[in-house]
């Protein structure tokens, strides 16, 4: 507890309530070796210094695009990945302090949810082994495994009789379904939900996206929601994160990013998405952002965002702006932003 | 059998931007494909229909007269311009190629007329990039690319399936945005293949929905969105979360798309249809004109609710 208060400020953003995950400076850099002898000859900065607070019950969105660190991001909260730097706490527990067995103690409350239903469930397991399989290895037996799976089957929408099946003989929402089925067998708390339907067709994806709402109120559950969709978040989230270059360029509780966005890169993101209505797209006016992402092996000095930024100034390409509150409590990361 | 696209009639006109929509399966894809036989055969097979490009059929065109139109009167532009790209020719060599085939254009000529291709899709320093191999190009790079080599033979219609689908949201809005502009330049005929409503919203003269390898609905674009008709076109919009406005629960179309592989007797939509009636599991509705722009292929009539007139 003692490393947050050095590394930032007493809070990190919008939001109240109990927290249960509180992420402070956290980053995680990827080496990149060369060279004849593998030397280390520099580091991709997926995740560069990023903080904020998940309250119990709610959902936290995380949205940025491809290349942008949210899903590192999720990975190396659940420690699926070791952190760089940084610390990621769970309730009271530094989970980046802890490991062996008394991170594997933690883990039933902690679960995630992939993007590639197709990619994430073993081909060669049949439902009921896949949904039973974390109840098994955490000591649930015989016929309570078996009224479990059933009841977990029922809970995401499932029938019963689905359990015997392999996963090629279910569509792919009904697989994102068998996918979820898997990650709250265990009564978990807290869920990274990792783009979960972005793989899905349009019909399919508000079918998953009630579920996981459904199910978050009946067992009060926490997202970590990581999406490229921010119409979709809009709707999911409590509190969103911009996340770009491995930074967090906005926080800020959903309706205040979508209807009085501050970072310029937020604006121009919300600007790019289209609106599914004709007399909305005919007045709307875009910010048209030049040019690509950068190399986050190669990030540009100062803000990140600079290169791209229709208000950069000359201080924005040589001094790293503040993490820092705006009176209407969203959080920003730029020099200019009121 | 899979019949991907069973009895789909459409029109383009000169100049006109089409939005093609539907969801994986709907057979949007391989309607267009077919247009200019892109469908490998065998396996596949065009059982029937025409597809007449200024009053002669494509369907019916001997190889090299077909090859003289595509690429020449009617560009196409891919999904994924990693994969349509070659990768071990440069930019120049892909954008010269087609100039080479259809116009027989002298090198310099050809040279010239890449450059000022990549300058008009918004390639920075296009001389230079003639060299370059797609691999050293971003996504949007490569898909301005891709746009460079379909417009080089200056085109009269031109498909783009899924054409920003594999882009981030900032880029994707470079290339509707250079789209847009292209067209407002140029006066060709877009047909736009999607699965996005929101995209073709701010784009489409003219939308064709699709399902089920069929056409369930057309419309100009304003009235599909304002009173749709047909109950899937509604269902799909309705299960759209909208960046400008916070929603209550997400409207859901029960069930899954339907499997292909046999020709239904009975509406495709039937089993995940709200208004599904004894008619709809009996017959499969015919795309019926309801007014001069508009058509809808549902035996139910939504304003009137009711089962519709006279048939």
């Amino acid at each position: 507890m003692d490393s947050r208060a050095t590394v930032t400020p007493s809070t990190s953003g919008p939001g109240s309530g109990e927290v249960l995950v509180r992420v402070r400076n956290l980053k995680k850099h990827f080496p990149i070796l060369g060279g004849l002898f593998r030397r280390h000859v520099g580091a991709v900065k997926a995740v560069d210094g990023v903080t904020f607070d998940i309250y119990r019950g709610q959902t936290l969105g995380l949205v940025g695009e491809s290349g942008s660190g949210k899903s590192t991001t999720g990975r190396v909260m659940l420690q699926l990945d070791p952190a760089t730097e940084g610390t990621v706490h769970f309730e009271d527990t530094e989970l980046t302090a802890i490991k062996g067995e008394r991170l594997r103690q933690l883990r039933p409350r902690m679960q995630m949810v992939f993007q590639d239903p197709h990619a994430s469930l073993n081909p060669r397991m049949t439902v009921a082994s896949i949904v039973g399989e974390p109840l098994r290895e955490h000591g649930t037996r015989g016929a309570e495994r078996k009224d479990r799976i059933d009841e977990l089957l029922s809970l995401v929408g499932l029938e019963p009789s689905h359990a015997n099946r392999y996963p090629h003989e279910f569509s792919g929402g009904q697989r994102q379904r068998i996918g979820i089925a898997r990650a709250i067998a265990l009564s978990p708390d807290f869920i990274v939900c990792d783009e979960p339907i972005a793989a899905l067709d349009v019909s399919i994806q508000s079918q998953i996206v009630n579920l996981l709402e459904s199910l978050q109120e009946r067992l009060g559950l926490t997202y970590l929601f990581i999406s490229h969709d921010l119409s979709m978040v809009r709707h999911i989230a409590d509190t969103v994160a911009v996340m770009y270059l491995g930074k967090i360029m906005e926080l800020a509780a959903v309706d205040d990013l979508y209807t009085d966005p501050k970072h310029p890169y937020t604006q121009a993101l919300l600007s790019a998405v289209p609106v599914p209505d004709p007399k909305v797209e005919a007045r709307r006016e875009r910010t048209i952002l030049e040019g690509d992402i950068p190399s986050p092996a190669n990030p540009p000095p100062g803000c990140p965002f600079n290169t791209r930024c229709p208000v950069a100034q000359e201080r924005c390409s040589i001094e790293v702006p503040a993490w820092r509150e705006l009176g209407s409590g969203q959080w920003v990361s730029c020099h200019f932003a009121e | 059998m899979v019949h991907a696209v069973n009895g789909v009639s459409f029109d383009v006109n000169p100049g006109e931007f089409l939005g093609v929509v539907g969801e994986s399966g709907s057979g949007k894809s391989v309607t267009m494909m077919s247009l200019l036989r892109l469908i490998p055969m065998p396996p596949g097979e065009i059982v029937s229909g025409t597809a007449v490009y200024e009053g002669r059929d494509l369907l019916q065109l001997e190889p090299d007269e077909l090859r003289q139109i595509r690429g020449g009167k009617i560009g196409f532009i891919f999904q994924d311009p990693m994969t349509s790209l070659n990768p071990v020719l440069t930019v120049g060599h892909q954008i010269e190629e087609s100039l080479k085939i259809h116009q027989g254009a002298p090198a310099d000529v050809r040279e010239a007329r890449a450059i000022e291709l990549l300058d008009l899709v918004g390639i920075p320093s296009p001389e230079q990039r003639l060299e370059s191999y797609p691999h050293e190009l971003s996504g949007g790079m490569r898909q301005r690319v891709m746009i460079a080599v379909a417009l080089a033979c200056s085109p009269q219609i031109l498909i783009a399936d899924e054409p920003t689908t594999a882009l981030d949201v900032t880029i994707q809005a470079q290339i509707i945005d250079l789209i847009k502009d292209l067209r407002e330049k140029l006066g060709t005929a877009v047909i736009w293949i999607t699965h996005d409503l929101g995209v073709v919203a701010g784009l489409a003269d003219r939308v064709v929905v699709m399902y089920g390898g069929r056409i369930v609905e057309e419309a100009l674009v304003g009235d599909l969105y304002e009173t749709p008709q047909h109950p899937y076109t509604s269902g799909l919009l309705g299960s759209l979360p909208r960046l400008d406005q916070k929603g209550e629960e997400l409207v859901t179309i029960d069930g899954q798309p339907p499997s292909l592989y046999d020709l239904p007797d009975r509406c495709t939509f039937a089993p995940r249809c709200p208004y599904v009636f004894e008619r709809c599991l009996q017959q499969s509705p015919p795309l019926l004109r309801i007014a001069d722009t508009r058509r809808v292929a549902c035996w139910w009539d939504v304003d009137k609710e009711g089962p519709r007139n006279g048939l």
